[in-house]
Protein backbone atom coordinates (compact mmCIF):
# COMPACT_ATOMS: atom_id res chain seq x y z
CA UNK A 1 0.00 0.00 0.00
CA UNK A 2 2.76 1.79 0.39
CA UNK A 3 2.73 2.71 -3.49
CA UNK A 4 -0.60 4.60 -3.26
CA UNK A 5 -0.34 8.37 -2.51
CA UNK A 6 -3.98 8.84 -0.84
CA UNK A 7 -3.17 12.84 -1.69
CA UNK A 8 -2.85 12.47 -5.43
CA UNK A 9 -5.81 12.51 -8.03
CA UNK A 10 -4.46 9.69 -9.82
CA UNK A 11 -0.97 8.17 -8.05
CA UNK A 12 0.38 4.95 -9.06
CA UNK A 13 -1.63 2.27 -7.24
CA UNK A 14 -1.75 -1.80 -7.48
CA UNK A 15 -4.45 -1.59 -9.48
CA UNK A 16 -4.25 0.40 -12.36
CA UNK A 17 -7.83 -0.15 -12.99
CA UNK A 18 -8.58 1.56 -9.89
CA UNK A 19 -6.78 4.47 -10.53
CA UNK A 20 -8.42 5.76 -13.27
CA UNK A 21 -11.34 6.61 -10.61
CA UNK A 22 -11.25 9.69 -9.20
CA UNK A 23 -14.39 10.63 -6.76
CA UNK A 24 -12.21 12.30 -4.75
CA UNK A 25 -13.72 16.08 -5.16
CA UNK A 26 -17.31 15.07 -5.22
CA UNK A 27 -17.16 12.69 -2.04
CA UNK A 28 -15.98 15.78 -0.19
CA UNK A 29 -18.64 17.50 -1.03
CA UNK A 30 -20.73 14.83 -0.03
CA UNK A 31 -19.68 14.77 3.28
CA UNK A 32 -19.62 18.36 3.57
CA UNK A 33 -23.28 17.70 2.72
CA UNK A 34 -23.96 14.90 5.16
CA UNK A 35 -22.63 17.06 8.14
CA UNK A 36 -24.37 20.11 7.33
CA UNK A 37 -28.06 17.70 6.32
CA UNK A 38 -27.27 16.23 9.88
CA UNK A 39 -28.01 20.18 10.93
CA UNK A 40 -31.31 20.34 9.33
CA UNK A 41 -29.46 23.27 6.91
CA UNK A 42 -28.64 21.58 3.28
CA UNK A 43 -25.78 23.97 1.85
CA UNK A 44 -24.41 26.62 0.80
CA UNK A 45 -23.95 26.68 -2.69
CA UNK A 46 -21.11 29.22 -2.68
CA UNK A 47 -18.95 26.67 -0.26
CA UNK A 48 -20.05 23.39 -1.82
CA UNK A 49 -20.10 23.81 -5.26
CA UNK A 50 -16.18 24.33 -5.71
CA UNK A 51 -16.08 20.66 -4.70
CA UNK A 52 -18.52 19.33 -6.69
CA UNK A 53 -17.07 21.37 -10.58
CA UNK A 54 -13.89 19.81 -9.82
CA UNK A 55 -15.46 16.27 -8.97
CA UNK A 56 -17.24 16.34 -11.90
CA UNK A 57 -14.55 18.24 -14.47
CA UNK A 58 -11.90 15.13 -13.10
CA UNK A 59 -14.57 12.62 -13.99
CA UNK A 60 -12.33 9.64 -14.57
CA UNK A 61 -12.27 7.66 -17.14
CA UNK A 62 -16.50 7.87 -16.91
CA UNK A 63 -18.67 5.12 -16.67
CA UNK A 64 -16.89 2.09 -17.87
CA UNK A 65 -14.03 2.52 -15.33
CA UNK A 66 -16.26 3.33 -12.09
CA UNK A 67 -17.82 0.21 -13.26
CA UNK A 68 -14.43 -1.60 -13.88
CA UNK A 69 -13.85 -0.36 -9.68
CA UNK A 70 -16.78 -1.60 -9.00
CA UNK A 71 -16.46 -4.82 -10.79
CA UNK A 72 -13.07 -5.62 -8.84
CA UNK A 73 -14.67 -4.84 -5.39
CA UNK A 74 -17.12 -7.40 -6.67
CA UNK A 75 -14.97 -9.93 -7.60
CA UNK A 76 -13.31 -9.81 -3.98
CA UNK A 77 -16.42 -10.09 -2.38
CA UNK A 78 -17.66 -12.83 -4.64
CA UNK A 79 -14.11 -15.08 -4.26
CA UNK A 80 -14.71 -14.24 0.25
CA UNK A 81 -17.63 -15.91 0.14
CA UNK A 82 -17.45 -18.52 -2.64
CA UNK A 83 -13.78 -19.69 -2.27
CA UNK A 84 -12.54 -18.17 1.18
CA UNK A 85 -15.26 -19.13 3.12
CA UNK A 86 -15.16 -22.52 1.97
CA UNK A 87 -11.40 -22.90 3.26
CA UNK A 88 -12.70 -21.15 6.83
CA UNK A 89 -15.75 -23.76 7.48
CA UNK A 90 -18.64 -21.78 8.50
CA UNK A 91 -21.32 -23.08 10.38
CA UNK A 92 -25.19 -22.00 10.67
CA UNK A 93 -26.17 -18.56 10.12
CA UNK A 94 -22.68 -17.23 8.87
CA UNK A 95 -22.88 -19.87 6.44
CA UNK A 96 -25.66 -19.79 4.67
CA UNK A 97 -25.31 -15.89 4.53
CA UNK A 98 -21.96 -16.74 2.64
CA UNK A 99 -23.80 -19.38 0.44
CA UNK A 100 -26.51 -16.21 0.02
CA UNK A 101 -24.47 -13.73 -0.39
CA UNK A 102 -22.10 -15.33 -2.30
CA UNK A 103 -24.62 -16.37 -5.04
CA UNK A 104 -25.23 -12.39 -5.52
CA UNK A 105 -21.69 -10.83 -5.22
CA UNK A 106 -21.21 -13.32 -8.24
CA UNK A 107 -24.43 -12.41 -10.03
CA UNK A 108 -23.09 -8.50 -9.75
CA UNK A 109 -19.80 -9.18 -11.65
CA UNK A 110 -21.76 -11.15 -14.45
CA UNK A 111 -23.93 -8.09 -14.44
CA UNK A 112 -20.91 -5.71 -13.70
CA UNK A 113 -18.94 -7.39 -16.85
CA UNK A 114 -21.60 -7.00 -19.12
CA UNK A 115 -22.13 -3.82 -18.66
CA UNK A 116 -18.84 -2.12 -19.03
CA UNK A 117 -19.00 -4.55 -22.24
CA UNK A 118 -22.21 -3.03 -23.39
CA UNK A 119 -20.24 0.39 -22.82
CA UNK A 120 -17.46 -0.54 -25.07
CA UNK A 121 -14.93 -1.10 -22.52
CA UNK A 122 -13.14 -3.48 -21.30
CA UNK A 123 -13.65 -5.84 -18.21
CA UNK A 124 -10.84 -5.84 -15.52
CA UNK A 125 -9.94 -9.67 -14.87
CA UNK A 126 -10.34 -11.11 -12.14
CA UNK A 127 -7.18 -10.59 -9.65
CA UNK A 128 -5.97 -12.45 -6.75
CA UNK A 129 -6.62 -12.32 -3.43
CA UNK A 130 -5.24 -12.62 0.27
CA UNK A 131 -7.66 -12.61 2.85
CA UNK A 132 -6.57 -12.80 6.28
CA UNK A 133 -9.04 -14.87 8.33
CA UNK A 134 -8.71 -18.02 9.78
CA UNK A 135 -11.63 -19.02 11.35
CA UNK A 136 -15.34 -18.23 11.52
CA UNK A 137 -15.21 -14.91 13.90
CA UNK A 138 -12.13 -13.15 11.62
CA UNK A 139 -14.19 -13.89 8.70
CA UNK A 140 -17.94 -12.76 9.89
CA UNK A 141 -15.18 -9.17 10.73
CA UNK A 142 -13.50 -8.89 7.63
CA UNK A 143 -17.25 -9.46 5.87
CA UNK A 144 -18.54 -6.73 8.07
CA UNK A 145 -15.65 -4.67 6.45
CA UNK A 146 -16.38 -5.62 2.94
CA UNK A 147 -19.48 -4.88 3.18
CA UNK A 148 -19.55 -1.28 4.50
CA UNK A 149 -16.90 -0.60 2.48
CA UNK A 150 -18.61 -1.93 -0.55
CA UNK A 151 -21.94 1.00 0.28
CA UNK A 152 -19.69 3.45 0.84
CA UNK A 153 -17.94 3.25 -2.47
CA UNK A 154 -21.12 2.81 -4.72
CA UNK A 155 -22.39 5.90 -2.41
CA UNK A 156 -19.02 7.97 -3.12
CA UNK A 157 -19.03 7.16 -7.12
CA UNK A 158 -22.75 7.16 -7.90
CA UNK A 159 -22.81 10.60 -8.23
CA UNK A 160 -20.46 10.88 -10.79
CA UNK A 161 -22.09 8.39 -13.03
CA UNK A 162 -23.11 9.90 -16.08
CA UNK A 163 -25.60 7.28 -17.45
CA UNK A 164 -28.99 7.58 -15.73
CA UNK A 165 -29.07 3.42 -16.46
CA UNK A 166 -25.41 3.11 -14.75
CA UNK A 167 -26.68 4.99 -12.03
CA UNK A 168 -30.43 2.76 -11.76
CA UNK A 169 -27.77 -0.32 -12.08
CA UNK A 170 -25.44 0.58 -9.17
CA UNK A 171 -28.03 2.02 -7.09
CA UNK A 172 -29.99 -1.31 -7.15
CA UNK A 173 -26.44 -2.75 -6.00
CA UNK A 174 -25.51 -0.59 -3.51
CA UNK A 175 -29.14 -1.34 -1.81
CA UNK A 176 -28.24 -4.93 -1.69
CA UNK A 177 -24.63 -4.66 -0.62
CA UNK A 178 -26.41 -2.55 2.68
CA UNK A 179 -28.40 -5.32 3.48
CA UNK A 180 -25.62 -7.99 3.10
CA UNK A 181 -23.69 -5.13 5.55
CA UNK A 182 -26.87 -4.80 8.21
CA UNK A 183 -26.93 -8.59 8.51
CA UNK A 184 -23.52 -9.48 8.99
CA UNK A 185 -23.08 -6.73 11.64
CA UNK A 186 -26.36 -7.46 13.40
CA UNK A 187 -25.15 -11.14 13.56
CA UNK A 188 -21.34 -10.14 15.05
CA UNK A 189 -23.18 -7.30 17.69
CA UNK A 190 -22.49 -4.31 15.64
CA UNK A 191 -24.72 -1.52 14.95
CA UNK A 192 -26.21 -2.09 11.46
CA UNK A 193 -26.04 1.43 11.31
CA UNK A 194 -22.68 2.29 12.01
CA UNK A 195 -22.69 5.98 10.68
CA UNK A 196 -26.62 6.22 12.02
CA UNK A 197 -29.20 7.50 9.54
CA UNK A 198 -26.69 8.78 6.54
CA UNK A 199 -24.54 6.43 4.76
CA UNK A 200 -21.27 7.77 4.61
CA UNK A 201 -19.79 8.08 0.93
CA UNK A 202 -16.12 6.63 0.71
CA UNK A 203 -13.24 8.55 -1.20
CA UNK A 204 -11.40 6.21 -3.46
CA UNK A 205 -8.27 6.26 -0.92
CA UNK A 206 -10.41 5.47 2.06
CA UNK A 207 -11.46 2.26 -0.26
CA UNK A 208 -7.94 1.45 -1.29
CA UNK A 209 -7.09 1.42 2.45
CA UNK A 210 -9.81 -1.31 3.34
CA UNK A 211 -9.38 -2.98 0.30
CA UNK A 212 -5.73 -2.83 -1.45
CA UNK A 213 -4.12 -4.90 1.10
CA UNK A 214 -6.92 -8.11 0.04
CA UNK A 215 -5.42 -7.85 -3.92
CA UNK A 216 -2.71 -8.92 -5.14
CA UNK A 217 -1.39 -7.56 -8.81
CA UNK A 218 -3.63 -9.05 -11.35
CA UNK B 1 -26.33 23.97 -10.33
CA UNK B 2 -28.03 26.52 -8.23
CA UNK B 3 -30.49 28.31 -10.59
CA UNK B 4 -32.80 30.95 -8.61
CA UNK B 5 -35.46 29.27 -6.64
CA UNK B 6 -38.94 30.29 -7.63
CA UNK B 7 -41.78 29.98 -4.91
CA UNK B 8 -44.29 30.14 -7.46
CA UNK B 9 -44.02 26.61 -8.63
CA UNK B 10 -43.06 24.99 -5.05
CA UNK B 11 -45.86 22.04 -4.71
CA UNK B 12 -48.44 22.75 -3.02
CA UNK B 13 -47.37 22.37 0.70
CA UNK B 14 -50.66 20.77 2.47
CA UNK B 15 -52.29 17.59 1.42
CA UNK B 16 -49.57 17.04 -0.94
CA UNK B 17 -50.23 13.33 -0.66
CA UNK B 18 -53.82 13.12 -0.35
CA UNK B 19 -54.35 15.23 -3.48
CA UNK B 20 -51.91 12.94 -5.61
CA UNK B 21 -53.78 9.87 -4.78
CA UNK B 22 -57.29 11.05 -4.97
CA UNK B 23 -56.52 13.62 -8.07
CA UNK B 24 -54.86 11.71 -10.93
CA UNK B 25 -54.67 14.92 -13.08
CA UNK B 26 -52.18 16.78 -10.81
CA UNK B 27 -50.71 12.72 -10.20
CA UNK B 28 -49.20 13.24 -13.25
CA UNK B 29 -48.56 16.58 -13.50
CA UNK B 30 -46.59 16.13 -10.25
CA UNK B 31 -44.64 13.09 -11.33
CA UNK B 32 -44.55 15.18 -14.99
CA UNK B 33 -42.75 17.69 -12.89
CA UNK B 34 -40.29 15.10 -11.22
CA UNK B 35 -39.27 14.38 -14.26
CA UNK B 36 -40.59 11.22 -15.06
CA UNK B 37 -42.10 8.30 -13.39
CA UNK B 38 -39.31 6.20 -11.73
CA UNK B 39 -35.64 5.13 -13.24
CA UNK B 40 -35.02 2.34 -15.11
CA UNK B 41 -35.78 -1.20 -14.16
CA UNK B 42 -32.93 -3.17 -12.99
CA UNK B 43 -33.67 -5.59 -15.90
CA UNK B 44 -33.42 -2.60 -18.22
CA UNK B 45 -29.57 -1.94 -17.38
CA UNK B 46 -28.67 -5.42 -17.87
CA UNK B 47 -30.18 -6.48 -20.77
CA UNK B 48 -30.71 -2.82 -22.90
CA UNK B 49 -27.85 -1.19 -21.01
CA UNK B 50 -27.19 2.40 -23.57
CA UNK B 51 -30.55 1.43 -25.74
CA UNK B 52 -33.87 2.95 -25.81
CA UNK B 53 -34.01 3.08 -21.83
CA UNK B 54 -31.04 5.16 -21.06
CA UNK B 55 -31.59 7.63 -23.72
CA UNK B 56 -35.47 7.81 -22.61
CA UNK B 57 -34.40 8.15 -18.86
CA UNK B 58 -31.36 10.53 -20.22
CA UNK B 59 -34.13 12.77 -21.91
CA UNK B 60 -36.48 13.00 -19.10
CA UNK B 61 -33.96 14.20 -16.87
CA UNK B 62 -32.30 16.28 -19.21
CA UNK B 63 -35.33 18.24 -20.09
CA UNK B 64 -37.29 19.04 -16.84
CA UNK B 65 -37.68 22.67 -17.67
CA UNK B 66 -39.47 21.68 -21.25
CA UNK B 67 -41.49 19.21 -20.05
CA UNK B 68 -42.85 21.06 -16.91
CA UNK B 69 -42.81 24.32 -19.00
CA UNK B 70 -46.82 25.07 -17.62
CA UNK B 71 -46.30 26.68 -14.37
CA UNK B 72 -42.76 25.66 -13.47
CA UNK B 73 -39.29 26.46 -15.18
CA UNK B 74 -36.54 25.87 -12.92
CA UNK B 75 -34.12 23.14 -13.22
CA UNK B 76 -34.30 22.49 -9.68
CA UNK B 77 -38.15 22.05 -9.54
CA UNK B 78 -37.67 18.36 -10.60
CA UNK B 79 -35.42 17.91 -7.08
CA UNK B 80 -37.82 19.63 -4.73
CA UNK B 81 -40.92 17.39 -5.76
CA UNK B 82 -38.82 14.39 -4.81
CA UNK B 83 -37.87 15.55 -1.97
CA UNK B 84 -41.19 16.60 -0.92
CA UNK B 85 -42.04 13.10 -1.61
CA UNK B 86 -39.22 11.46 -0.03
CA UNK B 87 -40.26 14.23 3.09
CA UNK B 88 -43.49 12.77 3.48
CA UNK B 89 -42.81 9.18 3.07
CA UNK B 90 -40.17 10.14 5.95
CA UNK B 91 -42.80 11.80 8.03
CA UNK B 92 -44.76 8.58 7.95
CA UNK B 93 -42.08 6.51 8.81
CA UNK B 94 -41.45 8.15 11.32
CA UNK B 95 -44.81 8.72 13.00
CA UNK B 96 -44.91 4.90 12.40
CA UNK B 97 -42.08 4.42 14.81
CA UNK B 98 -43.38 6.69 16.91
CA UNK B 99 -46.35 4.98 17.27
CA UNK B 100 -44.60 1.92 17.99
CA UNK B 101 -42.25 2.86 20.47
CA UNK B 102 -45.08 4.39 23.09
CA UNK B 103 -47.07 1.04 22.69
CA UNK B 104 -43.83 -0.41 24.39
CA UNK B 105 -44.08 -3.57 22.39
CA UNK B 106 -40.64 -4.36 21.90
CA UNK B 107 -37.87 -4.55 24.87
CA UNK B 108 -34.16 -5.06 25.66
CA UNK B 109 -31.85 -5.04 21.92
CA UNK B 110 -34.79 -5.33 19.18
CA UNK B 111 -36.66 -2.47 21.41
CA UNK B 112 -33.54 0.01 21.18
CA UNK B 113 -33.23 -0.75 17.32
CA UNK B 114 -36.89 -0.10 17.04
CA UNK B 115 -36.13 2.94 18.53
CA UNK B 116 -32.77 3.83 16.80
CA UNK B 117 -34.64 3.26 13.62
CA UNK B 118 -37.59 6.01 14.47
CA UNK B 119 -34.42 8.32 15.18
CA UNK B 120 -32.65 7.93 12.15
CA UNK B 121 -36.03 8.29 10.44
CA UNK B 122 -36.32 12.01 11.85
CA UNK B 123 -32.95 13.08 11.28
CA UNK B 124 -33.93 12.58 7.30
CA UNK B 125 -37.07 14.21 7.97
CA UNK B 126 -34.87 17.55 9.52
CA UNK B 127 -32.26 16.91 6.53
CA UNK B 128 -34.77 16.42 3.80
CA UNK B 129 -37.04 20.01 4.98
CA UNK B 130 -33.90 21.53 5.16
CA UNK B 131 -32.59 20.35 1.55
CA UNK B 132 -36.03 21.86 0.50
CA UNK B 133 -35.78 25.15 1.73
CA UNK B 134 -32.09 25.37 0.76
CA UNK B 135 -33.34 24.96 -3.03
CA UNK B 136 -36.24 27.51 -2.30
CA UNK B 137 -39.23 25.43 -2.38
CA UNK B 138 -41.97 24.50 0.57
CA UNK B 139 -41.66 21.30 2.34
CA UNK B 140 -44.50 19.76 2.41
CA UNK B 141 -46.64 19.54 5.00
CA UNK B 142 -46.32 16.62 7.66
CA UNK B 143 -49.07 14.11 7.02
CA UNK B 144 -51.59 12.68 9.26
CA UNK B 145 -51.05 8.59 9.23
CA UNK B 146 -53.22 5.84 10.89
CA UNK B 147 -50.96 2.50 11.23
CA UNK B 148 -52.69 -0.43 12.69
CA UNK B 149 -50.40 -1.44 15.84
CA UNK B 150 -51.59 -4.86 17.09
CA UNK B 151 -48.92 -7.00 18.71
CA UNK B 152 -44.87 -7.32 18.38
CA UNK B 153 -44.84 -9.98 15.24
CA UNK B 154 -47.78 -8.09 13.06
CA UNK B 155 -45.48 -4.21 13.61
CA UNK B 156 -42.33 -6.18 12.64
CA UNK B 157 -43.92 -7.19 9.92
CA UNK B 158 -45.60 -3.77 9.06
CA UNK B 159 -42.20 -2.44 9.52
CA UNK B 160 -40.18 -4.70 7.18
CA UNK B 161 -42.85 -3.64 4.70
CA UNK B 162 -42.60 0.03 5.24
CA UNK B 163 -38.61 0.18 4.96
CA UNK B 164 -38.20 -2.37 1.87
CA UNK B 165 -40.77 0.07 0.28
CA UNK B 166 -38.75 3.35 1.53
CA UNK B 167 -35.64 1.36 0.15
CA UNK B 168 -37.06 0.50 -3.43
CA UNK B 169 -38.55 4.66 -3.17
CA UNK B 170 -35.59 6.01 -3.12
CA UNK B 171 -34.26 3.78 -5.51
CA UNK B 172 -36.90 4.85 -8.14
CA UNK B 173 -36.00 8.55 -7.86
CA UNK B 174 -32.11 8.30 -8.47
CA UNK B 175 -32.07 8.47 -11.86
CA UNK B 176 -34.64 11.38 -11.83
CA UNK B 177 -32.63 13.83 -9.59
CA UNK B 178 -30.44 16.46 -11.40
CA UNK B 179 -28.57 17.97 -8.48
CA UNK B 180 -25.31 15.77 -7.81
CA UNK B 181 -25.54 16.90 -4.07
CA UNK B 182 -28.97 16.37 -3.62
CA UNK B 183 -28.44 12.63 -5.09
CA UNK B 184 -25.71 11.99 -2.74
CA UNK B 185 -27.48 12.26 0.07
CA UNK B 186 -30.38 10.63 -1.51
CA UNK B 187 -27.96 7.60 -1.34
CA UNK B 188 -26.89 8.41 2.23
CA UNK B 189 -30.18 7.68 2.96
CA UNK B 190 -31.59 5.21 0.31
CA UNK B 191 -28.89 2.59 1.74
CA UNK B 192 -29.67 3.42 5.31
CA UNK B 193 -33.30 2.00 4.68
CA UNK B 194 -32.13 -0.82 2.98
CA UNK B 195 -30.57 -1.76 6.56
CA UNK B 196 -33.41 -0.96 8.58
CA UNK B 197 -35.00 -3.61 5.58
CA UNK B 198 -32.74 -6.17 6.24
CA UNK B 199 -32.44 -6.21 9.78
CA UNK B 200 -36.34 -6.22 10.45
CA UNK B 201 -36.27 -9.19 7.70
CA UNK B 202 -34.10 -11.07 10.55
CA UNK B 203 -36.37 -10.10 12.97
CA UNK B 204 -39.23 -11.40 11.06
CA UNK B 205 -37.38 -14.68 9.96
CA UNK B 206 -38.10 -13.03 6.18
CA UNK B 207 -35.32 -12.13 3.15
CA UNK B 208 -32.86 -9.81 3.72
CA UNK B 209 -33.13 -9.34 0.11
CA UNK B 210 -36.16 -9.82 -1.14
CA UNK B 211 -35.75 -9.03 -4.85
CA UNK B 212 -32.46 -11.04 -5.21
CA UNK B 213 -29.29 -9.65 -5.97
CA UNK B 214 -31.08 -6.47 -7.52
CA UNK B 215 -32.82 -4.03 -5.72
CA UNK B 216 -35.96 -3.68 -7.44
CA UNK B 217 -36.98 0.42 -7.81
CA UNK B 218 -40.43 1.58 -7.28
CA UNK B 219 -41.92 4.90 -9.05
CA UNK B 220 -43.94 7.03 -7.45
CA UNK B 221 -47.36 6.39 -8.10
CA UNK B 222 -46.55 2.39 -7.02
CA UNK B 223 -45.65 4.12 -3.61
CA UNK B 224 -48.59 6.41 -3.39
CA UNK B 225 -50.53 3.50 -3.81
CA UNK B 226 -49.14 1.10 -1.59
CA UNK B 227 -48.62 4.54 1.37
CA UNK B 228 -52.45 5.31 0.98
CA UNK B 229 -54.15 2.59 3.47
CA UNK B 230 -51.42 4.88 5.73
CA UNK B 231 -52.83 7.93 5.24
CA UNK B 232 -55.85 9.03 7.73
Amino acid sequence: MSTIHHSEPVGPTVNPEMAGVEVRGLTRASFILRGALATGALYGAGTVAPFVTTALAQGGGGDAEILNFALTLEYLESDFYNVKAKEVGLKGQAKSYAALFGEEEQDHVVALTGFVKQLGGKPVTKPTFVFPVSDESSFLALASVLENTGVGAYNGAAPSVKSKTVLAGAGSIVQIEARHAAAIDLLIGKSPTPDQGFDRPLTKAEVLAKAGPLIKAA
Amino acid sequence: MSSPPNDEMAPQPVGLVERLVRDDVDRKRFLKMAGGAGAASFGAFVLAACGSSSSKTASTAAAPATTASTASASSDSGDVAILNYALTLEYLETEFYGKVVSAGLFNGPVGALIKEFGQQEMTHVEAIKGAVEKLGGTPAAKPQGKFPIENASQVAMLAYTVENLGASAYLGQAGNISNPEVLASALAIHTVEARHAATLGTLVKKSITPDGAFAKPADMSTVLAAVKPFLA
